[in-house]
């Protein structure tokens, strides 16, 4: 199953690092990120696989916002599916 | 591979732009559970709507969870409570009522649907105990919701009934009379019903659907108001499609919904139903879409105009989207409900005679209008009367949701709480309609109903 995790926030140094390492741990594969900045602010899209990860969807909700909150950054992870099927026949 | 672009739209539709799906709506056949005996019976439905029902929150709230995407209400529709409590010996059903109640508690659903009778042609018993036991039952309970369908194209209009809806509808506010009449917002009185409607107050599970059912309803007219912001000063052709493949977007987001929880609950998908549902939050209002089509307030020559164009493209660009649609499918216009309607009554722009010419094109009819408590039985019939037969020559679903408050006036508000409203009260015809809602019988079905 694919995801798609979205952060926006004020940007600051290391929010690639700290998200990335969270995937590596708990084995979801890193399938394509898109990041740039607009205003000052951190918008970063990334699709991930989670087809060998040791974690639920739902608990990698849990962590990625438990973390976007220490560092006042907005985490979302969604099933993939929603996209596709709005944008895709 | 997705962009960026279309995710980060997806996104902004739901954060920005209140994009939801509004409601997943289980239905349940009760046609199992009758018996001569009212507690028995009672029982029977207890039991198997609790047992249907166990699971829908927590599916509703996972698939929520795991998209993204808000899932505002579970809510459960039954077969209509006059037909499956026929065979009790009993002249009320309000302790039916009290075990609809019970059972939405017990199963974590905000409305539940089907305290209803279908009398388009003629009472049966059960039909005349259900009706009048609808004003103890909505003042006596808190989630239940009841309808009637009193006219169809096929069969004409059951004007006894029309009478005695305006009594009913008068009675309920009386007996909710310390909440605003808040009883009358949760019936409605329909032509040319859907049964397979998952939107409450008027759902209900129809005698031709199956054993349980999933339908799903889905909204989103802050989605549409900002795409149509994108078209701003081009023609019709350019609002037409906007407003089609903002709805196709919208509506593959609720077959998804509605495929998941049927997986998930291991029962049948049913329909989607294509409505643009408003709520009084800033940034989803019907009324703003058709000003932003050009028009200063709605209710200004042109709006029955904006209306239809937005009811008609919403279908085109959903039924696309969806394998089976159903439903009211198209554009509601609940004054209440709409904070653009709302301020257009407010500013003198929205009458009650113009609200009646939107519903020859919207979805369904006049709804959550608040009149003055002194408005008569009679009078409520005739606005039933003329919304009947529009719906009746027009072969589409009309219906009527009227809340005479008592002790308000014209230049009063009401407040009616959550996704209901609020709502100023809004001025009625005061030429009476009683001699003619006095005459009864039935109108007869119109040439258009003999299509064989």
């Amino acid at each position: 199953m694919k995801a798609v995790i979205t952060i926006v926030g004020q940007d600051r140094v290391g929010i690639v690092a700290m998200v990335s390492e969270i995937l590596a741990v708990n084995s979801v594969n890193i399938l394509n990120i898109n990041q740039n900045i607009l205003d000052g602010f951190f918008n970063m899209v990334m699709i991930v696989d989670m087809k060998s990860s040791k974690v639920s969807l739902k608990d990698m909700q849990q962590t990625l916002k438990g973390k976007g909150d220490e560092l006042g950054l907005d985490i979302k992870v969604q099933h993939e599916d929603i996209f596709q099927i709005m944008h895709r026949i | 591979m997705l962009t960026i672009q279309e995710i980060l739209e997806t996104n902004r539709m739901i954060e920005q732009n209140n994009f939801d799906v509004r409601t997943i709506t289980l239905g349940i056949s009760l046609r199992d559970c009758c018996h001569s005996d009212i507690k028995i019976f009672c029982q029977n439905i207890y039991e198997k709507i609790t047992r249907a029902g166990e699971h829908l929150v927590r599916t509703g709230e996972d698939i929520e969870a795991e998209y993204g995407i808000p899932i505002i209400n579970k809510r459960i529709s039954v077969t209509p409570i006059a037909i499956v409590a026929e065979s009790c010996h009993t002249d009320s059903y309000v302790p039916v009522a009290q075990a609809l109640d019970a059972a939405a508690k017990t199963v974590g659903v905000n409305f539940i649907g089907g305290f209803s009778a279908l009398v388009e042609k003629g009472y049966t018993k059960g039909d005349r105990i259900l009706i009048q036991s609808i004003p103890e039952a909505l003042a006596q309970t808190e989630r239940v919701c009841s309808s009637i369908n009193l006219a169809s194209t096929k069969a004409g209009i059951n004007m006894d009934c029309v009478r005695e809806m305006g009594q009913i509808i008068k009675r309920t506010a009386e007996l909710t009379s310390d909440r605003d009449a808040l009883g009358c917002a949760k019936l409605v009185v329909f032509a040319n019903v859907p049964e397979d409607n998952p939107f409450m107050a008027g759902a209900f599970h129809g005698v031709g659907e199956a054993e349980k059912v999933i339908s799903v309803g889905v909204s989103g007219p802050g989605v549409v108001k900002r795409a149509l912001e994108e078209v701003r000063g081009q023609d019709f052709s350019a609002v037409a499609e906007t407003i089609k493949k903002t709805a196709f977007k919208i509506t593959r987001v609720g077959q998804l919904v509605a495929l998941e929880a049927s997986k998930r609950m291991g029962v049948p998908f049913g329909i989607i139903d294509l409505s643009l549902a408003p709520t009084p939050a800033v940034g989803d209002s019907v009324a703003h879409i058709l000003e932003e089509m050009g028009l200063e307030s709605c209710g200004a020559p042109g709006t029955t105009a904006a209306l239809a164009i937005l009811n008609d493209a919403v279908k085109k660009g959903g039924l696309m989207a969806s394998s089976h649609v159903g439903g009211l499918s198209g554009a509601f216009i609940p004054v209440s409900e709409d904070a653009g309607m709302i301020a257009a009554v407010e500013r003198g722009s929205l009458t009650l005679e113009k609200l009646e010419a939107m519903t020859c094109v919207c979805s369904v009819g006049l709804d959550m209008i608040a009149v003055a408590g002194d408005t008569s039985a009679s009078t409520i019939s005739g606005i039933i009367a003329d919304e009947a037969a529009i719906g009746m020559i027009n072969n589409k679903t009309t219906a009527v949701r009227i809340i005479p408050v008592p002790g308000k006036k014209v230049g009063d508000s009401v407040e009616f709480g959550g996704l209901l409203g609020y709502s100023p009260i809004i001025p009625v015809n005061t030429f009476k309609s009683d001699t003619f809602i006095a005459r009864g019988g039935r109108i007869p079905a119109p040439i258009r109903s003999l299509t064989n």
